[in-house]
């Protein structure tokens, strides 16, 4: 067999969750039954249905997790409407993991930490959450603010409730941008929620979510107090070598695919802004 | 140094063919050039150079990476076909030489390698032309491309109107040369030539392009300038530029289903055409001028940003000769970062 970063290997979907009417959680192993690979928070890797198409996902599942990995995916185009359509059982490709992940075992150690998700935002943060839960003694206090359009939008809401909530440590703050008569929790935008919530500027903040969300979080945060330096978020571009070398993914110096996805504010501040 | 009598240079080419694959410029009916293989009867181009570059050679337009055979839920891996035989690239210009060093810095030397470029690479050698009669298009010289030296391949080559001269510069070179039907030369026999082939380069109308506006760091200064709107203005997005450009390096991965087996391969695409960056959430180069901008953002800031100051162009000139209206990389260079 050739071997070369853009020769896939397979793997096989062994578990299908149905999150929210438009995401799945995917469960995939190696087709040798074990974990594919060993990756970083934040991390993504290229999923590919032959004759369909390959696409990029952020990885869901903690690093702590030993036996697979996961990926919450939203329908929205090509490749997801095919992932969404399948089964158990099925065989696809995946490569990776790509991408530089979040600074879990350095910028990130004693620090508080804020996560700002909305909609399926969440996905690539509930690696890094899980991540830091599992090691818990190496961070200050975690707080988690994640918003949705609905009830039923909300990813991973039965973890969330489950575990996050019972937990000490982490404090979640969940909001739906239309009362509901089942809700009784916060109602409205995940940006005002924040600025409510009041959080101490010391936080290290880590943002994922629809760009409108991202740009008034990011004001309310500025009006705060807050450093850029210590704001992360995600970007996403159309990608399809995720190495560096198709040229798609390519903004000013950096490539997204392989210096990203995540970026501190203040390094995207030094970029163009064509993101 | 060793030499032939040009009028016995079908005889060299013969003896390079029977030991390897032997790829040489030669016109085509409509009188472009191309690299093609040679074969009896078949006469070297007489042209500066080929209509599309040599990077071809390395960097195919089309290039099988992989095939799948899938079978319900079962999915299965098959390798694709790769050639294995090694070949000799005959007179490639210095401009396309410097751009093998340009685009190795992406597939040979990035990590992850490309292993398909690597193996085309490992099994070439290169033999570089010194051009005679360089064109008005040609700015080699503004990349530090020195034309009369025929660097940056296994062995360098000049003519004159009797003689080629070869000189191995690497082992690869010295394997190829040897046992063919060559007679020794002084090394100085070339010297008079090089000479008037500066003197030609020094008379050339772009010989005192500027550069020193472009380069590293410069992304905040030249990137909002006004100027690229006019530019752009009427630039057809048709990636004929892209596509003739020996340092041009973007690809596509795409899959075909042929029924039996799915073949995925990567081709060339353009960061001029429109879908190169087109998301369903959204585009982050929405009309042609980001993409025009990004084609030589990426050539005179970007590239010389990730790779010590290199730029990714060679002055070669084919984009200008080859744009349908007639834009091209000299009028960016000159118009770009004027206006204050
Ligand atoms: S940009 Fe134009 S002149 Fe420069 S290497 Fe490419 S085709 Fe040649
Ligand atoms: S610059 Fe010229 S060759 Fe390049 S895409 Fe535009 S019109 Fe086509
Ligand atoms: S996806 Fe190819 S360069 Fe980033």
């Amino acid at each position: 067999m050739y071997q070369d970063a853009l020769i896939p290997k397979l793997g096989v979907v062994t578990q299908i969750r149905v999150e929210t009417p438009d995401v799945k959680t995917f469960r995939v192993i190696g087709i040798d039954g074990k974990k594919p690979f060993v990756h970083i928070p934040g991390q993504c890797a290229m999923l590919s249905i032959p004759g369909v198409g390959e696409a990029l996902f952020s990885i869901t599942s903690s690093p702590t997790v030993e036996e697979f990995i996961e990926f919450s995916i939203k329908k929205c185009g090509c490749v997801t409407d095919w992932l969404h359509s399948m089964e158990e059982g099925q065989e696809i490709t995946i490569r990776g993991p790509y991408g530089n992940g979040f600074p879990v075992d350095t910028d990130f150690v004693g620090k508080d930490l804020l996560f700002v998700a909305g909609g399926i935002g969440l996905a690539p943060l509930h690696s890094v959450i899980n991540y830091c839960r599992a090691h818990r003694e190496k961070y200050g206090k975690i707080d988690v603010v994640y918003g949705s359009r609905s009830m039923a939008d909300l990813v991973d809401y039965k973890e969330i409730l489950d575990d996050w909530m019972k937990e000490d440590g982490i404090d979640v703050h969940l909001t739906i941008d239309n009362a509901q008569p089942e809700w009784d929790g916060h109602v409205g935008f995940v940006p005002n929620y924040v600025t409510e919530l009041n959080p101490d500027v010391s936080k290290t903040v880590v943002m994922c979510g629809p760009p409108v969300m991202i740009k008034f979080t990011l004001a309310g945060l500025m009006d705060l107090g807050f450093d850029r330096k210590n704001i992360y978020t995600t970007l996403e571009l159309k990608m399809k070598c995720a190495i560096g070398r198709c040229g798609r993914c390519n903004i000013g110096s950096k490539f997204v695919c392989k210096d990203g996805p995540v970026f501190r504010f203040d390094e995207l501040d030094e970029l163009p802004n064509e993101y | 140094m060793k030499k032939i009598a040009k009028a016995k240079i079908d005889d060299l080419f013969k003896a390079i063919s029977e030991k390897e694959v032997l790829y040489l410029p030669v016109d085509d009916a409509q009188g472009q050039a191309a690299f093609i293989p040679w074969k009896k009867g078949l006469k070297m181009s007489e042209d500066l150079n080929t209509g599309r570059s040599a990077k071809d050679l390395f960097f195919p337009q089309v290039e099988s990476l992989v095939n799948f055979k899938m079978d319900g839920k079962k999915l299965e891996i098959i390798d694709a076909a790769r050639e294995k035989d090694p070949f000799v690239i005959f007179g490639v210009r210095p401009c396309d030489a410097k751009s093998f060093e340009i685009l190795d810095k992406v597939f040979y030397y990035s990590e992850p390698v490309d292993s398909f470029y690597i193996d085309r690479r490992d099994r070439s050698t290169v033999v570089v032309l010194a051009c005679s009669a360089p064109e008005e298009t040609c700015f080699c010289q503004a990349f530090g491309i020195d034309q009369s030296e025929a660097a940056g391949g296994d062995v360098s080559a000049w003519m004159d109107g009797e003689t080629l001269y070869l000189k191995a510069v690497t082992e690869k070179g010295e394997a190829l040369l040897e046992g063919l039907p060559l007679e020794d030369a002084d090394d100085k026999a070339v010297d008079g030539l090089k000479k008037d082939m500066k003197a030609i380069m020094d008379k050339l109308p772009l010989k005192d392009l500027d550069l020193s506006k472009f380069g590293p760091g410069k992304t905040q200064e030249l990137f909002d300038d006004p100027a690229w709107a006019r530019l752009s203005e009427s630039c057809l997005g048709c990636g004929t530029c892209t596509f003739v450009c020996p340092t041009c390096q973007c690809f596509d991965i795409k899959d075909f289903d042929g029924g039996k087996q799915i073949r995925r391969f990567r081709c060339w695409d353009s960061c001029m055409y429109s879908d190169f960056t087109q998301m369903s959430a959204g585009q982050p180069r929405p009309t042609q001028k980001e993409r025009f901008r990004q084609r030589f953002m990426h050539k005179l800031v970007y590239y010389p940003d990730m790779h010590e100051g290199m730029f990714s162009c060679v002055g070669c000139g084919r984009c200008l000769r080859k744009c349908p209206i007639h834009m091209n990389i000299v009028k960016v260079i000159k118009t770009i970062g004027e206006e204050k």
